[in-house]
């Protein structure tokens, strides 16, 4: 393009194309930038920067963000111990299941978070009402423990599936499989060393990919925590809102730039392990 | 042919053995899975399929089949928000359509590789996890005492962002990144050699679009559109974060009845209004999957 015809590819793209990244950049960016005013210029107080500083105080915020932290990592490793393993399956002895998985792992895709929370409800109100004389009625109490709330672990290990299939999905076509598994074999590794000493190593990338996206997914969800009942950060956020307006936005703002900075940087160490790859083989 | 057979016999079985144990192998391993999946998801999919045709007499206790749950769902109040969630959705996916795009190409022929991966990144944030952080971003921003609204008077120019146009404002937040991860791969399989070809031939620069790139790009398109769609319609924590239910969406609704804030006894018809919802999302979806998989012939 730029060879056969250089003055007209030079010029048009130079006047489009900052004009919209402009007005992208400005729709953008401005809510985030009157967010942080918003926290900092408080009416008839001045420059302040008490929201900030009054996040750790704050009655219940170590507790929620806790909660999500702890739920989010139950889910990351009940959802790599389910996943891991059975994609490594498809790829070596079982390719037959594979548009199975598929179609399980998108599923979630096609109920929203609300019709899911519904059905949800429902199962959990059978427990007071048919299984009150049985052993099961214990199991549905203790999944809804307060403070570990084990049936949030198992809808968000549902909601994360999608992500998490993609993720190790895209990681594992960029390895041959088979291949390592056999060389690890014959080199005298049984199938679980070959497991983790050769295949889980090349698949890093994927692997810390399924684990921030569902990170992420676990900290902002709300959906399913609100109408349960439960308070992870996400309800927190909003329960505290009516009272402290400024803290709220506040650590909104935070955890969206957290999010943003660490998705970031796995993206970038996860393109320099490829070109690192790429160079190496 | 017997000769054969026994010749042969030896290395058959010896290389049938190891082929055989990874696929049971196989089989145990994605086993887990779809036990959980059955019991995680399965379990509440019947429990809302169950209780969508199902009705209980309050005085006996006892549950009949009926479909007057689903008939209840699509009239009056749950009609009017049902509706409201279609348009809502349908105005905002448009707008996001038209507005993604250009920034996507803009993104993708950029000449900064740093500019490309922090826009789709955050892209990627915005699109799944805004929720409500970026709700009250929002709030901050142009609500009743956000910063904007106080500096450019927008309350006195009948500016309200707890309304239809504010929400579609907040939507096309999450939306146009949607937009960008979804257009991306389809703009970078446009072939350079395509627009040389056509401006060899003196096509101008819309004639490019209008004849070549756009035709190309039309799954990815209305596939992208379709998803964004079925985004915008399962939307619930942006819109309960910020306009509580002032808006008739059938995501508040279905929060509402399943609290029991409207009447007692709607539960059955929240799982009317998520069946009715399934059934939307899943039309999307079987709209968008042949589509993705049309345009992904052009990139291969």
């Amino acid at each position: 393009m730029a060879g056969l015809n250089p003055g007209r590819a030079a010029r048009r793209p130079a006047l489009w194309r900052p004009l919209v990244l402009v007005c992208a950049g400005l729709y953008f960016l401005v809510p985030l930038a009157a967010s942080v005013i918003f926290t900092v210029d408080v009416p008839g107080e001045g420059v302040t920067f008490d929201a900030y500083t009054q996040i750790l105080g704050t009655e219940g915020f170590v507790s929620s963000l806790l909660l999500s932290l702890e739920l989010a990592a139950a889910t990351i490793a009940v959802v790599l111990l389910l996943m891991v393993p059975a994609m490594v399956a498809l790829r070596l002895g079982a390719p037959r299941l594979r548009p199975v998985v598929e179609v399980v792992c998108s599923l979630p895709l096609v109920v929203p978070p609300i019709a899911f929370v519904a059905g949800l409800g429902t199962v959990l109100k059978w427990g007071p009402e048919h299984l009150s004389r049985t052993p099961l009625f214990q199991t549905f109490v203790a999944i809804q423990n307060p403070d570990f709330p084990v049936v949030l672990v198992l809808a968000y290990v549902v909601m994360a599936l999608p992500f998490v299939y993609r993720a190790l999905d895209a990681g594992l076509r960029a390895m041959d499989v088979r291949t390592l598994v056999e060389a690890a074999r014959s080199c005298g590794a049984n199938w679980p060393q070959a497991l983790v000493r050769a295949v889980l190593p090349n698949l890093r990338g994927a692997l810390l990919n399924s684990a921030f996206l569902t990170l992420a997914l676990v900290l902002g969800e709300f959906t399913v925590a609100q109408l349960l009942g439960f308070r992870p950060f996400a309800v927190w956020i909003v329960n505290v809102s009516g009272s402290q307006a400024q803290l709220s936005v506040a650590v909104s703002v935070l955890s969206l730039l957290v999010t943003w900075a660490m998705l970031l940087a796995l993206a970038s160490f996860g393109g320099r392990a490829r070109t690192a790859s790429a160079s190496r083989g | 042919m017997t000769a054969v057979v026994t010749e042969a016999d030896t290395p058959l079985v010896a290389a049938a053995s190891p082929k055989r144990r990874p696929r049971a192998g196989g089989w145990l391993a994605v086993l887990p899975l779809l036990a959980f999946v059955a019991i995680a998801f399965g379990l509440p999919a019947l429990a809302m399929l169950n209780g969508a045709f199902t009705v209980k007499d309050q005085s006996s206790g006892a549950t009949s089949y009926t479909t007057a749950n689903m008939t209840a769902s699509v009239q009056g109040a749950y009609l009017t928000a049902m509706l409201g969630s279609v348009k809502l959705s349908a105005v905002s996916a448009g707008l996001a359509a038209v507005l993604g795009l250009p920034l996507a190409q803009a993104v993708v022929t950029s000449p900064f590789p740093a500019l490309r991966e922090a826009v789709l990144t955050a892209s990627g944030v915005l699109a799944n996890f805004g929720g409500v952080p970026l709700a009250f971003a929002f709030v901050a921003t142009l609500g009743n005492s956000g910063v904007l609204t106080r500096q450019l008077g927008l309350t006195d120019k009948g500016w309200d962002l707890y309304s239809f146009w504010g929400l579609v404002i907040v939507y096309l937040y999450f939306l146009i990144p949607l937009m960008v991860l979804t257009i991306t791969p389809a703009l970078d399989g446009l072939r350079v050699q395509w627009r040389e070809a056509a401006q060899n031939n003196g096509a101008t620069g819309p004639q490019y679009w209008l004849h070549v790139a756009l035709p190309v790009l039309a799954p990815s398109l209305l596939g992208g559109l379709v998803l964004l769609f079925g985004s915008a319609f399962a939307a619930y924590a942006t819109a309960a974060a910020m306009v509580g239910s002032s808006i008739p969406l059938v995501t508040l609704q279905i929060a509402d009845a399943i609290s029991g804030n409207v009447l007692v006894g709607q539960e059955n018809v929240a799982l009317a209004l998520s069946l009715d919802m399934v059934l939307i999302a899943g039309l999307v979806m079987a709209v968008y999957l042949p589509l993705q998989r049309r345009s992904a012939r052009w990139l291969a």
